[in-house]
């Protein structure tokens, strides 16, 4: 079983490392170019796929378990949220970013977007990991040569 | 010209995979082409310059959801059903559909109008404001992230409660106490 498909597994080797590396170019430079957390979460969440696909779901469990899928999930929506009550607490709206930086509100809504679009990407990433996880490892119904 | 040339190429494409989808029976081919289909919609997108919602198109219709409905397929059969029902009402059904969309349509401004609602609400405001305001490049995300900010919060809970429909549905997480000491 794993010596089958050697083409695959080199190429997927090296495919990961770079699929990881664009998802976080998406992710931190979503403010410049096209992108933003939505795109990052489910390009990151390929990369964990594809390893599942490829090498076996253990092994990608073994990589991302999935009680850390779990919690990534409720993480980023926490970190979107919190960063709405962070600004309430700093006396401004909710989800106002000048709060960040009274002095150069431009600066406060970087950090804002930053910190927003980071939080969409790990709730992306933890649910599409998640799906895969839970499809993935349902037996089953029908043998390989039936596709 | 280019342009005229690059949609009506895309759209018959667009077409003839969509026509090939309903008459394959193969659903592994199904799924192939239903990726392919995407990846059209994301070119698509990329002509009208909505490089955005292009690059969403690519990485979840084409990506996720050919994965996701794979993984479907391996959980129940790899050919369609054969119908027994009459397929004449259903046809009758989707060709009045067609019409009144189309009809829709007829009101709406024409495509890359300069006084369509899209271009005198709220749009040049928020291209003006962008600059002096938030000050970064990309005008779509300072809308997602700022201006539309709580529109955001919202999607990204509705992310988070399909996420955990599908794992309360399908990954056979069970209350703890009814494990034999076995944590989740």
């Amino acid at each position: 079983m794993i010596f089958h498909h050697l083409i695959l597994r080199v190429v997927t080797k090296l495919l990961v490392g770079t699929i990881v590396l664009f998802a976080l170019y998406v992710q931190f430079h979503g403010d410049f170019s096209p992108g933003g957390g939505f795109q990052a979460g489910v390009i990151m969440s390929v990369a964990f796929i594809l390893y599942g696909i490829v090498f076996s779901l253990e092994s990608a469990k073994k990589v991302f378990p999935e009680w850390v899928v779990h919690k990534l999930l409720a993480l980023g929506v926490l970190i979107y949220a919190g960063t709405g009550v962070a600004t309430m607490l700093l006396g401004y709206d909710f989800l106002d970013y000048d709060a960040f930086s009274p002095l150069h509100p431009t600066h406060g809504q970087h950090w804002g977007l930053l910190v927003i679009e980071f939080g969409v990407g790990v709730t992306v990433t933890g649910v599409m990991v998640a799906i895969y996880y839970a499809f993935a490892g349902r037996p089953p119904s029908m043998s390989d040569e039936e596709w | 010209m280019i342009d005229t040339f690059t949609n009506t190429v895309l759209f018959t494409m667009l077409v003839l995979t969509a026509l090939a989808i309903v008459r394959m029976e193969r659903l592994f081919a199904v799924v192939m082409l239903s990726s392919v289909f995407s990846l059209l919609s994301a070119l698509l997108f990329v002509t009208l310059d909505a490089v955005d919602v292009a690059f969403t198109e690519a990485a979840v219709g084409a990506g996720i959801s050919t994965v996701l409905m794979l993984g479907t397929i391996a959980l129940t059969k790899p050919a369609v059903k054969k119908s027994r029902h009459n397929a004449f009402v259903p046809l009758i059904v989707v060709c009045i559909t067609g019409a009144a969309l189309i009809y829709g349509t007829l009101d709406m401004p024409a495509f890359g109008s300069l006084d369509a609602p899209a271009q005198i609400h709220v749009g040049p405001d928020y291209l003006s404001r962008t600059p002096s305001d938030i000050d970064v490049p990309n005008v779509v995300t300072a809308i997602l992230g700022s201006y539309r900010g709580f529109d955001t919060l919202g999607e990204t809970a509705v992310v988070f409660t399909a996420g955990i429909g599908v794992l309360l549905l399908l990954s056979g997480l069970r209350r703890r106490r009814d494990d034999d000491g076995e944590d989740i």
